[in-house]
Protein backbone atom coordinates (compact mmCIF):
# COMPACT_ATOMS: atom_id res chain seq x y z
CA UNK A 1 0.00 0.00 0.00
CA UNK A 2 0.87 3.59 -0.46
CA UNK A 3 2.63 3.88 2.63
CA UNK A 4 5.19 1.18 3.87
CA UNK A 5 4.45 2.27 7.24
CA UNK A 6 1.09 2.12 7.53
CA UNK A 7 -1.42 0.79 10.99
CA UNK A 8 -2.11 -2.62 9.90
CA UNK A 9 -5.64 -1.71 10.29
CA UNK A 10 -5.86 1.45 8.25
CA UNK A 11 -4.13 -0.66 5.73
CA UNK A 12 -6.39 -3.31 5.83
CA UNK A 13 -9.39 -1.26 5.60
CA UNK A 14 -7.52 0.82 2.98
CA UNK A 15 -7.40 -2.49 0.54
CA UNK A 16 -10.85 -3.96 1.67
CA UNK A 17 -12.56 -0.82 0.69
CA UNK A 18 -10.47 -0.47 -3.01
CA UNK A 19 -12.65 -2.71 -4.86
CA UNK A 20 -16.18 -1.33 -3.65
CA UNK A 21 -15.34 2.34 -3.85
CA UNK A 22 -13.88 1.52 -7.70
CA UNK A 23 -17.60 -0.71 -8.24
CA UNK A 24 -19.42 2.60 -6.49
CA UNK A 25 -17.34 5.28 -8.86
CA UNK A 26 -17.68 2.86 -11.96
CA UNK A 27 -21.34 2.69 -12.00
CA UNK A 28 -21.76 6.28 -11.63
CA UNK A 29 -19.16 7.58 -13.93
CA UNK A 30 -19.26 4.66 -16.25
CA UNK A 31 -15.64 4.99 -17.00
CA UNK A 32 -13.29 2.51 -15.27
CA UNK A 33 -10.30 3.60 -16.32
CA UNK A 34 -10.57 7.06 -15.23
CA UNK A 35 -12.47 5.60 -12.12
CA UNK A 36 -9.90 3.49 -10.98
CA UNK A 37 -6.75 6.16 -11.26
CA UNK A 38 -9.18 8.50 -9.00
CA UNK A 39 -9.36 5.29 -6.72
CA UNK A 40 -5.92 5.35 -6.45
CA UNK A 41 -5.24 8.80 -5.72
CA UNK A 42 -8.24 8.38 -3.32
CA UNK A 43 -6.46 5.80 -1.20
CA UNK A 44 -2.55 7.01 -1.29
CA UNK A 45 -4.69 10.56 0.28
CA UNK A 46 -6.20 8.39 2.69
CA UNK A 47 -2.80 6.57 3.08
CA UNK A 48 -1.69 9.64 4.06
CA UNK A 49 -4.07 11.73 5.94
CA UNK A 50 -5.63 8.89 7.98
CA UNK A 51 -2.73 7.79 10.14
CA UNK A 52 -2.81 11.50 11.28
CA UNK A 53 -6.54 12.48 11.59
CA UNK A 54 -7.79 8.91 12.65
CA UNK A 55 -9.82 6.83 10.51
CA UNK A 56 -13.20 8.91 9.88
CA UNK A 57 -16.69 7.83 10.71
CA UNK A 58 -17.49 6.72 7.40
CA UNK A 59 -14.02 5.92 5.72
CA UNK A 60 -16.40 4.14 2.71
CA UNK A 61 -18.37 7.15 1.86
CA UNK A 62 -15.11 9.34 2.69
CA UNK A 63 -12.85 7.35 0.00
CA UNK A 64 -16.05 7.72 -2.57
CA UNK A 65 -16.42 11.49 -1.94
CA UNK A 66 -12.75 11.73 -2.62
CA UNK A 67 -11.89 9.88 -5.85
CA UNK A 68 -15.14 11.19 -6.98
CA UNK A 69 -13.53 14.61 -6.74
CA UNK A 70 -10.68 14.14 -8.21
CA UNK A 71 -12.23 12.45 -11.06
CA UNK A 72 -14.26 15.28 -11.33
CA UNK A 73 -11.26 17.87 -11.14
CA UNK A 74 -9.67 15.47 -13.88
CA UNK A 75 -12.49 16.13 -16.01
CA UNK A 76 -13.11 19.32 -15.57
CA UNK A 77 -9.87 20.34 -16.81
CA UNK A 78 -10.53 18.26 -19.92
CA UNK A 79 -13.85 19.48 -20.33
CA UNK A 80 -14.83 22.38 -17.91
CA UNK A 81 -18.70 22.89 -19.60
CA UNK A 82 -20.00 19.35 -18.16
CA UNK A 83 -18.80 19.98 -14.99
CA UNK A 84 -21.56 21.58 -12.92
CA UNK A 85 -24.15 18.89 -13.40
CA UNK A 86 -21.66 16.31 -12.93
CA UNK A 87 -20.47 17.63 -9.33
CA UNK A 88 -24.30 17.68 -8.32
CA UNK A 89 -24.71 14.00 -9.18
CA UNK A 90 -21.93 13.06 -7.13
CA UNK A 91 -21.69 15.13 -3.60
CA UNK A 92 -25.09 13.00 -3.30
CA UNK A 93 -24.38 10.67 -0.66
CA UNK A 94 -23.63 7.31 -1.89
CA UNK A 95 -26.11 5.83 -3.52
CA UNK A 96 -27.46 2.31 -2.44
CA UNK A 97 -29.04 0.87 -4.84
CA UNK A 98 -26.64 -2.14 -5.30
CA UNK A 99 -24.93 -4.22 -2.38
CA UNK A 100 -21.50 -3.53 -1.60
CA UNK A 101 -20.41 -7.16 -2.40
CA UNK A 102 -21.60 -6.57 -6.21
CA UNK A 103 -19.57 -3.88 -6.40
CA UNK A 104 -16.60 -5.60 -5.54
CA UNK A 105 -17.50 -8.52 -7.89
CA UNK A 106 -18.16 -6.66 -10.94
CA UNK A 107 -14.65 -5.03 -10.20
CA UNK A 108 -13.35 -8.54 -10.32
CA UNK A 109 -14.87 -9.24 -13.27
CA UNK A 110 -14.07 -6.57 -15.13
CA UNK A 111 -10.02 -6.98 -14.47
CA UNK A 112 -10.45 -10.78 -15.32
CA UNK A 113 -11.89 -10.21 -18.50
CA UNK A 114 -11.38 -12.62 -21.31
CA UNK A 115 -10.34 -10.30 -23.57
CA UNK A 116 -7.36 -9.28 -21.22
CA UNK A 117 -3.86 -10.59 -21.42
CA UNK A 118 -2.65 -12.86 -18.09
CA UNK A 119 -0.46 -10.71 -17.58
CA UNK A 120 -2.91 -7.74 -17.85
CA UNK A 121 -5.17 -9.69 -15.53
CA UNK A 122 -2.81 -10.16 -13.26
CA UNK A 123 -1.27 -7.04 -12.90
CA UNK A 124 -4.98 -4.77 -13.07
CA UNK A 125 -6.56 -7.08 -10.30
CA UNK A 126 -3.50 -6.68 -7.88
CA UNK A 127 -4.30 -2.77 -8.46
CA UNK A 128 -7.83 -2.30 -8.91
CA UNK A 129 -9.15 -5.23 -6.55
CA UNK A 130 -5.69 -5.49 -4.38
CA UNK A 131 -4.89 -1.56 -3.87
CA UNK A 132 -1.73 -2.51 -4.38
CA UNK A 133 0.48 0.34 -6.15
CA UNK A 134 2.36 -0.01 -9.48
CA UNK A 135 5.27 0.28 -7.85
CA UNK A 136 4.79 -2.52 -5.46
CA UNK A 137 3.31 -4.61 -8.21
CA UNK A 138 6.21 -3.41 -10.51
CA UNK A 139 8.75 -5.09 -7.96
CA UNK A 140 7.08 -7.96 -7.11
CA UNK A 141 7.32 -9.05 -10.99
CA UNK A 142 10.25 -8.18 -10.97
CA UNK A 143 9.80 -5.39 -14.00
CA UNK A 144 10.59 -1.79 -14.27
CA UNK A 145 7.85 0.75 -12.97
CA UNK A 146 7.13 1.83 -16.01
CA UNK A 147 6.62 -1.10 -17.74
CA UNK A 148 3.85 -2.09 -15.09
CA UNK A 149 1.93 1.22 -15.74
CA UNK A 150 2.01 0.40 -19.24
CA UNK A 151 0.31 -3.06 -18.46
CA UNK A 152 -1.62 -1.72 -16.34
CA UNK A 153 -2.95 1.37 -18.30
CA UNK A 154 -2.88 -0.72 -21.77
CA UNK A 155 -5.16 -3.60 -19.89
CA UNK A 156 -7.49 -0.72 -19.04
CA UNK A 157 -7.52 0.95 -22.50
CA UNK A 158 -8.08 -2.56 -24.05
CA UNK A 159 -11.36 -2.94 -21.66
CA UNK A 160 -12.42 0.65 -22.71
CA UNK A 161 -12.05 -0.51 -26.72
CA UNK A 162 -13.99 -3.38 -25.98
CA UNK A 163 -17.08 -1.99 -24.25
CA UNK A 164 -17.70 -4.12 -21.74
CA UNK A 165 -20.37 -2.57 -19.56
CA UNK A 166 -19.39 -1.55 -16.35
CA UNK A 167 -22.34 -4.37 -14.23
CA UNK A 168 -22.97 -7.47 -13.23
CA UNK A 169 -22.31 -10.27 -16.12
CA UNK A 170 -25.59 -11.74 -16.92
CA UNK A 171 -26.20 -15.14 -15.08
CA UNK A 172 -25.30 -17.56 -17.55
CA UNK A 173 -22.19 -15.56 -18.20
CA UNK A 174 -21.56 -15.67 -14.22
CA UNK A 175 -20.03 -19.14 -13.72
CA UNK A 176 -17.62 -18.83 -16.85
CA UNK A 177 -16.68 -15.23 -15.64
CA UNK A 178 -15.87 -16.96 -11.60
CA UNK A 179 -13.42 -19.25 -13.26
CA UNK A 180 -11.97 -16.40 -14.91
CA UNK A 181 -11.48 -14.58 -12.07
CA UNK A 182 -10.33 -17.75 -10.32
CA UNK A 183 -7.82 -18.69 -12.50
CA UNK A 184 -5.96 -15.31 -11.70
CA UNK A 185 -6.11 -15.23 -8.38
CA UNK A 186 -4.66 -18.73 -8.96
CA UNK A 187 -1.89 -17.39 -11.54
CA UNK A 188 -0.98 -14.55 -8.75
CA UNK A 189 -1.20 -17.26 -5.77
CA UNK A 190 1.38 -18.96 -8.05
CA UNK A 191 4.27 -15.62 -8.99
CA UNK A 192 4.14 -15.91 -4.84
CA UNK A 193 4.71 -19.80 -4.16
CA UNK A 194 7.95 -18.84 -6.76
CA UNK A 195 10.19 -18.37 -3.39
CA UNK A 196 9.91 -18.11 0.67
CA UNK A 197 13.25 -16.66 1.65
CA UNK A 198 16.27 -14.42 0.69
CA UNK A 199 15.92 -11.61 -1.55
CA UNK A 200 12.81 -12.84 -2.93
CA UNK A 201 10.99 -12.06 0.20
CA UNK A 202 8.68 -9.59 -1.63
CA UNK A 203 7.00 -12.29 -3.91
CA UNK A 204 6.16 -14.40 -0.91
CA UNK A 205 3.66 -11.35 -0.30
CA UNK A 206 1.74 -11.94 -3.50
CA UNK A 207 0.67 -15.68 -2.34
CA UNK A 208 -0.77 -13.51 0.94
CA UNK A 209 -2.42 -11.41 -1.30
CA UNK A 210 -3.80 -13.68 -3.45
CA UNK A 211 -5.38 -15.63 -0.45
CA UNK A 212 -6.56 -12.11 0.51
CA UNK A 213 -8.28 -11.65 -2.76
CA UNK A 214 -9.63 -15.55 -2.51
CA UNK A 215 -11.26 -14.53 1.08
CA UNK A 216 -12.98 -11.90 -0.13
CA UNK A 217 -14.23 -13.53 -3.46
CA UNK A 218 -15.34 -16.15 -0.87
CA UNK A 219 -16.95 -13.45 1.20
CA UNK A 220 -18.94 -12.04 -1.51
CA UNK A 221 -19.74 -14.99 -3.08
CA UNK A 222 -19.98 -17.76 -0.17
CA UNK A 223 -21.73 -20.61 -1.31
CA UNK A 224 -19.46 -21.02 -4.63
CA UNK A 225 -17.54 -24.64 -4.63
CA UNK A 226 -15.05 -23.85 -6.55
CA UNK A 227 -13.67 -20.74 -4.71
CA UNK A 228 -13.62 -22.86 -1.49
CA UNK A 229 -11.15 -25.17 -3.14
CA UNK A 230 -9.23 -22.60 -4.73
CA UNK A 231 -9.21 -20.79 -1.09
CA UNK A 232 -8.44 -24.49 0.93
CA UNK A 233 -5.74 -25.26 -1.89
CA UNK A 234 -3.88 -21.59 -1.49
CA UNK A 235 -4.57 -22.56 2.50
CA UNK A 236 -3.12 -26.04 2.38
CA UNK A 237 -0.13 -25.27 0.35
CA UNK A 238 0.78 -22.15 1.76
CA UNK A 239 0.92 -23.71 5.15
CA UNK A 240 4.09 -25.70 3.97
CA UNK A 241 5.98 -22.45 2.99
CA UNK A 242 8.13 -22.38 6.45
CA UNK A 243 9.62 -25.69 5.19
CA UNK A 244 10.15 -25.52 1.67
CA UNK A 245 12.89 -23.88 0.97
CA UNK A 246 16.37 -23.87 3.02
CA UNK A 247 18.46 -20.93 3.85
CA UNK A 248 20.06 -20.90 0.56
CA UNK A 249 16.48 -20.48 -1.13
CA UNK A 250 16.90 -24.28 -2.39
CA UNK A 251 13.59 -26.25 -2.39
CA UNK A 252 12.99 -28.80 0.33
CA UNK A 253 11.44 -32.16 -1.36
CA UNK A 254 8.33 -33.21 0.48
CA UNK A 255 10.05 -36.25 2.18
CA UNK A 256 12.71 -33.95 3.63
CA UNK A 257 10.64 -31.21 5.57
CA UNK A 258 10.60 -30.16 8.83
CA UNK A 259 6.91 -31.05 9.01
CA UNK A 260 6.87 -29.13 12.65
CA UNK A 261 7.37 -26.05 10.86
CA UNK A 262 4.17 -26.19 9.12
CA UNK A 263 1.79 -23.45 10.34
CA UNK A 264 -1.04 -25.67 11.99
CA UNK A 265 -3.50 -22.99 11.68
CA UNK A 266 -3.15 -22.36 8.39
CA UNK A 267 -4.01 -26.35 7.84
CA UNK A 268 -6.97 -25.98 10.41
CA UNK A 269 -8.46 -23.06 8.24
CA UNK A 270 -7.71 -24.95 5.10
CA UNK A 271 -9.41 -28.50 6.09
CA UNK A 272 -12.32 -26.32 7.24
CA UNK A 273 -12.69 -24.39 3.53
CA UNK A 274 -12.38 -28.07 2.13
CA UNK A 275 -14.57 -29.93 3.86
CA UNK A 276 -17.44 -27.29 3.22
CA UNK A 277 -16.04 -27.09 -0.67
CA UNK A 278 -16.90 -30.53 -0.18
CA UNK A 279 -20.19 -30.75 1.27
CA UNK A 280 -21.41 -28.72 -1.89
CA UNK A 281 -21.28 -31.62 -3.80
CA UNK A 282 -19.73 -30.54 -7.09
CA UNK A 283 -16.49 -31.28 -7.81
CA UNK A 284 -14.18 -28.70 -9.82
CA UNK A 285 -10.42 -29.05 -10.28
CA UNK A 286 -8.78 -27.13 -7.16
CA UNK A 287 -11.30 -28.79 -4.97
CA UNK A 288 -9.19 -32.25 -5.83
CA UNK A 289 -6.18 -30.36 -5.94
CA UNK A 290 -6.80 -28.96 -2.42
CA UNK A 291 -7.74 -32.31 -1.40
CA UNK A 292 -4.53 -33.89 -2.54
CA UNK A 293 -2.65 -31.10 -0.55
CA UNK A 294 -4.58 -32.03 2.40
CA UNK A 295 -3.59 -35.47 2.45
CA UNK A 296 -0.09 -34.51 2.55
CA UNK A 297 -0.21 -31.88 5.42
CA UNK A 298 -2.14 -34.42 7.67
CA UNK A 299 0.63 -37.39 7.05
CA UNK A 300 2.45 -36.93 10.19
CA UNK A 301 5.67 -38.45 8.50
CA UNK A 302 6.72 -38.97 4.78
CA UNK A 303 5.92 -42.69 5.33
CA UNK A 304 2.15 -41.85 6.39
CA UNK A 305 1.68 -40.54 3.44
CA UNK A 306 -1.97 -41.68 1.98
CA UNK A 307 -0.60 -42.37 -1.81
CA UNK A 308 -3.34 -44.78 -2.51
CA UNK A 309 -6.01 -41.98 -2.31
CA UNK A 310 -3.66 -39.73 -3.55
CA UNK A 311 -3.23 -41.59 -6.43
CA UNK A 312 -6.82 -42.12 -6.77
CA UNK A 313 -7.34 -38.24 -6.58
CA UNK A 314 -4.37 -37.83 -9.50
CA UNK A 315 -6.44 -40.07 -11.55
CA UNK A 316 -10.15 -37.96 -11.11
CA UNK A 317 -7.63 -35.04 -11.36
CA UNK A 318 -6.30 -36.43 -14.86
CA UNK A 319 -9.70 -37.25 -16.63
CA UNK A 320 -11.10 -33.41 -15.51
CA UNK A 321 -8.38 -31.61 -17.01
CA UNK A 322 -6.31 -33.74 -18.76
CA UNK A 323 -3.01 -31.75 -18.45
CA UNK A 324 0.32 -33.76 -18.64
CA UNK A 325 1.64 -32.31 -16.05
CA UNK A 326 -1.13 -34.10 -14.06
CA UNK A 327 -0.25 -36.83 -15.73
CA UNK A 328 3.48 -37.12 -14.47
CA UNK A 329 2.29 -36.41 -10.88
CA UNK A 330 -0.06 -39.35 -11.36
CA UNK A 331 2.83 -41.45 -12.51
CA UNK A 332 4.84 -40.62 -9.40
CA UNK A 333 1.39 -41.73 -6.98
CA UNK A 334 1.22 -44.73 -9.21
CA UNK A 335 4.83 -45.58 -8.31
CA UNK A 336 4.87 -44.85 -4.65
CA UNK A 337 1.70 -47.42 -4.58
CA UNK A 338 2.65 -49.93 -7.22
CA UNK A 339 6.19 -49.61 -7.65
CA UNK A 340 8.27 -47.94 -10.51
CA UNK A 341 7.30 -50.06 -13.09
CA UNK A 342 3.91 -49.30 -13.06
CA UNK A 343 4.79 -45.42 -12.44
CA UNK A 344 7.03 -45.56 -15.78
CA UNK A 345 4.39 -47.23 -18.15
CA UNK A 346 2.38 -44.08 -17.03
CA UNK A 347 4.94 -42.06 -17.87
CA UNK A 348 5.34 -43.04 -21.80
CA UNK A 349 1.75 -42.47 -21.93
CA UNK A 350 2.65 -38.81 -22.19
CA UNK A 351 6.20 -38.98 -24.23
CA UNK A 352 5.09 -37.18 -27.26
CA UNK A 353 2.85 -34.19 -25.40
CA UNK A 354 5.59 -33.43 -23.34
CA UNK A 355 8.52 -34.39 -25.37
CA UNK A 356 11.76 -32.32 -24.43
CA UNK A 357 10.26 -31.06 -20.77
CA UNK A 358 12.21 -31.17 -18.74
CA UNK A 359 9.92 -32.55 -15.57
CA UNK A 360 9.27 -35.38 -17.46
CA UNK A 361 12.87 -36.09 -17.62
CA UNK A 362 12.86 -35.59 -14.32
CA UNK A 363 9.93 -37.84 -12.88
CA UNK A 364 11.37 -40.50 -15.27
CA UNK A 365 15.03 -39.99 -13.78
CA UNK A 366 13.25 -40.46 -10.37
CA UNK A 367 11.53 -43.34 -11.41
CA UNK A 368 14.42 -44.85 -12.81
CA UNK A 369 16.15 -44.52 -9.79
CA UNK A 370 13.62 -46.21 -7.67
CA UNK A 371 13.42 -48.92 -10.03
CA UNK A 372 17.46 -49.35 -9.57
CA UNK A 373 18.66 -48.54 -13.22
CA UNK A 374 21.07 -46.05 -11.77
CA UNK A 375 22.71 -45.39 -15.18
CA UNK A 376 19.74 -44.41 -17.12
CA UNK A 377 19.01 -42.64 -13.91
CA UNK A 378 21.94 -40.68 -14.10
CA UNK A 379 21.51 -39.68 -18.08
CA UNK A 380 17.69 -38.57 -17.45
CA UNK A 381 18.81 -36.51 -14.11
CA UNK A 382 21.57 -34.70 -16.64
CA UNK A 383 18.69 -34.39 -19.64
CA UNK A 384 16.43 -33.07 -16.96
CA UNK A 385 19.20 -30.55 -15.63
CA UNK A 386 20.05 -29.19 -18.87
CA UNK A 387 16.80 -27.96 -20.16
CA UNK A 388 15.13 -26.89 -16.68
CA UNK A 389 13.77 -23.21 -16.58
CA UNK A 390 14.14 -22.90 -12.63
CA UNK A 391 17.48 -22.45 -10.97
CA UNK A 392 16.30 -24.37 -7.60
CA UNK A 393 15.12 -27.47 -10.30
CA UNK A 394 18.52 -27.36 -11.70
CA UNK A 395 20.54 -27.17 -9.14
CA UNK A 396 18.68 -29.58 -7.60
CA UNK A 397 18.64 -31.83 -10.90
CA UNK A 398 22.68 -31.41 -11.05
CA UNK A 399 23.14 -32.49 -7.50
CA UNK A 400 21.17 -35.68 -8.40
CA UNK A 401 23.32 -36.27 -11.39
CA UNK A 402 26.25 -35.53 -9.70
CA UNK A 403 25.46 -38.24 -7.28
CA UNK A 404 24.87 -40.60 -9.27
CA UNK A 405 27.70 -40.19 -11.68
CA UNK A 406 30.39 -42.17 -9.46
CA UNK A 407 28.55 -45.00 -9.61
CA UNK A 408 28.03 -44.82 -13.01
CA UNK A 409 31.72 -44.37 -14.20
CA UNK A 410 30.50 -41.63 -16.61
CA UNK A 411 32.47 -38.92 -18.36
CA UNK A 412 32.09 -35.94 -16.34
CA UNK A 413 28.66 -34.00 -16.39
CA UNK A 414 28.32 -30.64 -18.26
CA UNK A 415 25.90 -29.45 -16.04
CA UNK A 416 26.64 -25.89 -14.58
CA UNK A 417 25.75 -26.24 -10.83
CA UNK A 418 26.64 -22.16 -9.89
CA UNK A 419 23.30 -21.00 -10.89
CA UNK B 1 5.36 -15.34 -16.86
CA UNK B 2 8.50 -16.58 -18.80
CA UNK B 3 11.40 -14.08 -19.73
CA UNK B 4 13.45 -14.73 -22.76
CA UNK B 5 16.61 -12.82 -23.48
CA UNK B 6 16.88 -12.34 -27.48
CA UNK B 7 20.23 -11.62 -28.36
CA UNK B 8 21.92 -10.22 -31.26
CA UNK B 9 25.82 -10.64 -32.29
CA UNK B 10 27.51 -8.69 -35.01
CA UNK B 11 26.75 -11.07 -37.42
CA UNK B 12 25.28 -9.60 -40.21
CA UNK B 13 22.54 -11.85 -41.54
CA UNK B 14 21.98 -11.94 -45.28
CA UNK B 15 23.52 -8.37 -45.57
CA UNK B 16 27.27 -7.81 -46.05
CA UNK B 17 27.92 -4.04 -46.61
CA UNK B 18 28.96 -2.93 -42.97
CA UNK B 19 26.81 0.24 -41.52
CA UNK B 20 29.28 2.42 -42.40
CA UNK B 21 28.91 2.61 -46.21
CA UNK B 22 24.92 2.61 -45.62
CA UNK B 23 23.07 5.69 -47.43
CA UNK B 24 21.93 8.19 -44.55
CA UNK B 25 18.55 7.65 -45.00
CA UNK B 26 19.11 3.96 -44.62
CA UNK B 27 20.70 3.94 -41.54
CA UNK B 28 17.88 6.04 -40.15
CA UNK B 29 15.05 3.33 -41.54
CA UNK B 30 16.85 0.70 -39.74
CA UNK B 31 16.91 2.65 -36.60
CA UNK B 32 13.53 4.03 -36.70
CA UNK B 33 12.78 0.28 -37.21
CA UNK B 34 14.06 -0.70 -33.78
CA UNK B 35 12.55 2.42 -32.05
CA UNK B 36 9.20 1.66 -33.16
CA UNK B 37 9.60 -1.46 -31.62
CA UNK B 38 10.80 -0.81 -28.88
CA UNK B 39 7.93 1.60 -28.25
CA UNK B 40 5.31 -1.09 -29.32
CA UNK B 41 6.95 -3.40 -26.58
CA UNK B 42 7.17 -0.13 -23.59
CA UNK B 43 3.43 -0.10 -24.79
CA UNK B 44 2.57 -3.48 -24.61
CA UNK B 45 4.35 -3.96 -21.28
CA UNK B 46 6.35 -6.49 -22.19
CA UNK B 47 9.86 -5.31 -22.16
CA UNK B 48 11.94 -5.37 -19.22
CA UNK B 49 15.28 -4.09 -20.52
CA UNK B 50 16.84 -3.21 -23.74
CA UNK B 51 20.98 -2.55 -24.40
CA UNK B 52 22.83 -1.91 -26.86
CA UNK B 53 26.64 -2.66 -26.25
CA UNK B 54 30.01 -0.87 -27.56
CA UNK B 55 31.65 -2.71 -29.68
CA UNK B 56 34.43 -5.19 -29.18
CA UNK B 57 37.04 -2.62 -29.36
CA UNK B 58 36.28 -1.68 -25.79
CA UNK B 59 36.32 -5.09 -24.35
CA UNK B 60 37.88 -6.46 -21.84
CA UNK B 61 38.95 -9.99 -20.99
CA UNK B 62 39.71 -10.94 -17.54
CA UNK B 63 40.56 -14.08 -16.11
CA UNK B 64 41.66 -14.70 -12.52
CA UNK B 65 43.16 -17.75 -10.61
CA UNK B 66 41.93 -15.92 -7.64
CA UNK B 67 45.14 -13.61 -7.09
CA UNK B 68 45.71 -11.86 -9.65
CA UNK B 69 43.62 -10.84 -12.45
CA UNK B 70 44.81 -10.83 -15.85
CA UNK B 71 43.27 -8.48 -18.14
CA UNK B 72 43.77 -8.42 -21.79
CA UNK B 73 42.16 -6.00 -24.72
CA UNK B 74 40.42 -8.74 -26.70
CA UNK B 75 38.84 -9.06 -28.88
CA UNK B 76 39.89 -12.80 -29.36
CA UNK B 77 36.40 -13.96 -30.80
CA UNK B 78 35.53 -13.49 -34.54
CA UNK B 79 34.33 -9.67 -34.40
CA UNK B 80 30.62 -11.33 -35.89
CA UNK B 81 30.57 -13.59 -32.70
CA UNK B 82 30.26 -10.52 -30.14
CA UNK B 83 27.13 -10.12 -28.84
CA UNK B 84 26.09 -6.48 -30.09
CA UNK B 85 22.99 -6.07 -27.87
CA UNK B 86 19.96 -7.76 -26.44
CA UNK B 87 16.23 -7.35 -25.24
CA UNK B 88 14.73 -8.79 -22.07
CA UNK B 89 11.06 -9.36 -23.05
CA UNK B 90 8.27 -10.45 -20.50
CA UNK B 91 5.63 -12.57 -22.74
CA UNK B 92 3.24 -15.25 -22.05
CA UNK B 93 4.80 -17.55 -23.85
CA UNK B 94 7.78 -19.12 -25.86
CA UNK B 95 5.33 -18.34 -28.87
CA UNK B 96 5.24 -14.53 -28.55
CA UNK B 97 9.12 -14.39 -27.72
CA UNK B 98 9.70 -15.84 -31.14
CA UNK B 99 7.52 -13.96 -32.60
CA UNK B 100 9.67 -10.78 -31.58
CA UNK B 101 12.83 -12.31 -32.27
CA UNK B 102 10.95 -12.61 -36.15
CA UNK B 103 10.59 -9.01 -35.89
CA UNK B 104 14.47 -7.75 -34.65
CA UNK B 105 15.86 -9.76 -37.49
CA UNK B 106 13.40 -8.73 -39.73
CA UNK B 107 14.84 -4.78 -39.30
CA UNK B 108 15.73 -3.23 -42.89
CA UNK B 109 19.27 -2.81 -44.00
CA UNK B 110 20.40 -1.64 -47.16
CA UNK B 111 17.48 -1.15 -50.00
CA UNK B 112 14.89 -1.75 -47.05
CA UNK B 113 15.80 -5.48 -47.40
CA UNK B 114 15.38 -7.21 -44.17
CA UNK B 115 18.88 -7.76 -42.81
CA UNK B 116 17.80 -11.44 -41.49
CA UNK B 117 20.30 -10.84 -38.24
CA UNK B 118 20.12 -14.53 -36.18
CA UNK B 119 18.53 -13.61 -32.93
CA UNK B 120 19.14 -16.12 -30.18
CA UNK B 121 15.95 -16.71 -27.79
CA UNK B 122 17.05 -17.70 -24.41
CA UNK B 123 14.70 -18.33 -21.45
CA UNK B 124 15.46 -16.96 -18.26
CA UNK B 125 15.85 -18.67 -15.31
CA UNK B 126 12.74 -18.51 -12.79
CA UNK B 127 12.93 -18.81 -9.29
CA UNK B 128 10.94 -21.93 -9.30
CA UNK B 129 8.64 -24.21 -10.99
CA UNK B 130 6.13 -22.34 -12.83
CA UNK B 131 2.80 -23.20 -11.26
CA UNK B 132 1.20 -24.86 -8.34
CA UNK B 133 0.74 -28.10 -10.17
CA UNK B 134 4.51 -28.03 -11.37
CA UNK B 135 6.12 -27.53 -8.02
CA UNK B 136 3.66 -30.36 -6.27
CA UNK B 137 5.05 -32.72 -8.78
CA UNK B 138 8.23 -31.57 -8.12
CA UNK B 139 8.70 -31.34 -4.62
CA UNK B 140 6.92 -35.28 -4.52
CA UNK B 141 9.43 -36.38 -6.71
CA UNK B 142 12.21 -34.84 -5.66
CA UNK B 143 12.30 -37.32 -2.65
CA UNK B 144 15.25 -39.06 -4.00
CA UNK B 145 18.33 -39.02 -1.64
CA UNK B 146 20.48 -35.90 -2.02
Amino acid sequence: MAGADLPPTVEDLLRDLAPQVLGVLGRRFGDFDAAEDAVQEALLAAATRWPADGIPEQPRGWLIQTAARRLIDHRRSEQSRRDRESRAAVLEPPSPDVPEQDDTLIVLFMCSHPTLTRASAIALTLRAVGGLTTAEIASAFLVGEATMAQRISRAKQTIKSSGVPFGMPTPEEQATRVRSVLHVLYLIFNEGYASSSGPELHRVELSEEAIRLARMVHRVLPDNPEIMGLLALMLLIDARRPARTTASGDLVPLTEQDRSLWDGTLIADGLGVLDQAMSKGAVGEYQIQAAIAALHDQAATAEDTDWPQILALYGLLDRMTGNPVVTLNRAVATAMVHGPAAGLSVLDTVDERLAGHHRLDSVRAHLLEMAGDTEAAFAMYRAAANRATSLPERRYLARQAARLKTSVHETPSRVDVRG
Amino acid sequence: MPRYLLAVNFESGVVDTPMEEWKPEEITAHLDYYKALNEELVESGELVRTEVLAGPDLAKIVTSDGTAPVVTDGPFQEFKEWLAGYQIVDVDSEARAIEIAARVSAVPGPGGRPTQQPIQVRQVMDEAPSDVAEMEGYLQTAGGRR
